[in-house]
Parts: structure tokens; C-alpha cells; sequence
């Protein structure tokens, strides 16, 4: 395992913080999505 | 076959719909590798264990600045051309770019503390990037506030031409003044400068992962706004029948 020192805080404050972001619009892109083309495809069903 | 085929929609959904599942693969591979690879590279002599920020750092900072130029170039096809696919992939670049440059904003100001002293200074480089954030925030909001589609791209892409100088200042800002903490260019090939090969090659490698994380959001978030955009096309004419 890697030696992080006295930054040990520092370096994890940052990985945690961009992974909490990145992950974030990963997760909201995919819902998204996944609804817009649900809510089309119901809507073609409908006719 | 011309460039212009993919504005058209139905083309844009096939070719996007076949090539996305290669291209989120590459971003993840890249992405993780490359951040697994940079937090476990040695401390550096002078900055210890915090050098290990840089492979969050620049790439999502070179994606901020890039994004921005990205949604610049599809704002003028739009206005010059009126391709609607371009307006839409402006638009759903721009929180992408918003979360890359709010990550270059937060893990400069962790970085900076220890190494700096300080979380913030008023640096031509830090205040641009700032501003930057502001504009993709501001860019955002005038898609949802204006109605119509039509008259939010024609808005949005001038916005997007006016914060195009903040994004091209917030790259060379370091070099027009001479002033301020941050540094110059962190990938310098000058002699003497160049940084060290164990830190370069996972830095190159997820500065490829950010840039096919970004094409990955930006296929899956255009294809979104163009099923919104059918969507609401459907429900109109409806109503008007």
C-alpha cells in the first residue's frame, strides 16, 4: 500500500472529493437517459 | 460521406448508439488504471504525497478549459448553420465541463494549503478559472430560463462566444502576467523542466481516461436531449391536432 505521510488527509480529501463529483454525473447522465427514452418510447407505444 | 451527415439526428443516434459501448469501455479502463497507477506513485522530493493530486488536477482542469472550446465550435455551427444536433451537444457538454472545473477549483484549493499556504488567492490563473465556473453555471441556467429551444441555443451560444475569452485566459493567463502562485504549464517539454517519467506516464494516461469519460457523457447526454427534443415535438403536435 502506498505511503501516504503527514498528506495522507490531504490526498484522500481530494481523491474522495473528484470521485464523489465524477461519479455523481456519471450516475445523473445514466438516469437521465435511461428516463428520456422511456418516457419517448411510451409515448410511441401509445401511438 | 461529409462531416455534416451527423446532424442529422436519426444518423447521430445510430452512429453514436454503435460506437458508445467502445468508447465507455476506453474511458473506464483509462480512467481507473490511470488514477489506481497515480496514487501509487512514489512522493516526490519536494512536494511529498501531495503530488499525487496532480492526476485529478490537470486532466480535469485541461477538460474544463476544452469542454468549453468544444461547446464554442458547436455554438457557431449552430449559429452559422442551424444544425440542431450541434446546439444540443453545447448544451450537454456544459455540465460535464461545470463538474470538471469545479474539480480543478476544489482539488487545486486542498492541494494548494499545504503547498501554498492557502486555500484561494486572487491569482490571474485561479480567478479565471472562477470565472470560467461562473459562466458554465450561467450558460445552464439560460438554457432552462428561455422557453423556446431555438431562441436558448441562439442565447447560449453567444453567451458561450463572451466566456470563451475567460476559457482561453484561464490557459494563458500564467503567461500574460508574470504574477501570482500557480505555475506554468505542468507538461513543459523546455530541458530541465520536464517532469519526471514515473509522475508523465499516468498523467498521460488519465488525461486520455477524462477526455473519453467526457466523449462517453457527452454522446449519452446529447442522445438524452435529442429524445427530449422528439419528445416534445410529439406532445406539440399533438396539441395543435
Amino acid at each position: 500500500m502506498t505511503e501516504l505521510g503527514k498528506y495522507a488527509g490531504t490526498v484522500l480529501a481530494a481523491y474522495g472529493a473528484s470521485l464523489v463529483l465524477l461519479i455523481g454525473i456519471v450516475v445523473q447522465t445514466v438516469l437521465a437517459n435511461a428516463r428520456a427514452r422511456r418516457e419517448l418510447q411510451e409515448h410511441e407505444r401509445r401511438g | 460521406m461529409s462531416i455534416w451527415e451527423y446532424a442529422n439526428p436519426v444518423k447521430f443516434m445510430r452512429t453514436s448508439g454503435a460506437i458508445l459501448p467502445w468508447v465507455v469501455a476506453g474511458a473506464a479502463a483509462c480512467t481507473v488504471t490511470g488514477l489506481v497507477w497515480g496514487f501509487l506513485t512514489p512522493e516526490d522530493y519536494k512536494q511529498g504525497a501531495t503530488v499525487k493530486i496532480i492526476f485529478l488536477h490537470v486532466p480535469a482542469a485541461l477538460m474544463a478549459i476544452n469542454i468549453w472550446l468544444m461547446m464554442l465550435v458547436t455554438s457557431l455551427i449552430w449559429l452559422i448553420r442551424r444544425h440542431h444536433v450541434s446546439a444540443l451537444a453545447a448544451k450537454a457538454a456544459a455540465p460535464v465541463g461545470a463538474v470538471m472545473t469545479l474539480i480543478a477549483l476544489i482539488t487545486g484549493a486542498i492541494w494548494g494549503q499545504p503547498m501554498w499556504g492557502t486555500w484561494w488567492e486572487w491569482d490571474p490563473r485561479l480567478t479565471s478559472f472562477l470565472i470560467l465556473f461562473l459562466f458554465y453555471l450561467g450558460y445552464m441556467a439560460l438554457w432552462e430560463a428561455v422557453e423556446n429551444p431555438d431562441s436558448a441555443a441562439d442565447l447560449t451560444g453567444v453567451l458561450c462566444l463572451v466566456g470563451s475569452v475567460f476559457a482561453l485566459l484561464s490557459r494563458y493567463a500564467v503567461n500574460f502576467w508574470n504574477q501570482g502562485l500557480h505555475q506554468g504549464a505542468s507538461l513543459s517539454m523546455a530541458p530541465g523542466e520536464r517532469m519526471a517519467a514515473v509522475y508523465r506516464y499516468p498523467l498521460y494516461l488519465t488525461m486520455a481516461g477524462f477526455f473519453l469519460l467526457f466523449l462517453a457523457l457527452l454522446l449519452i447526454r446529447t442522445r438524452t436531449e435529442i429524445r427530449r427534443r422528439r419528445l416534445a415535438a410529439l406532445l406539440a403536435r399533438e396539441n395543435r391536432a
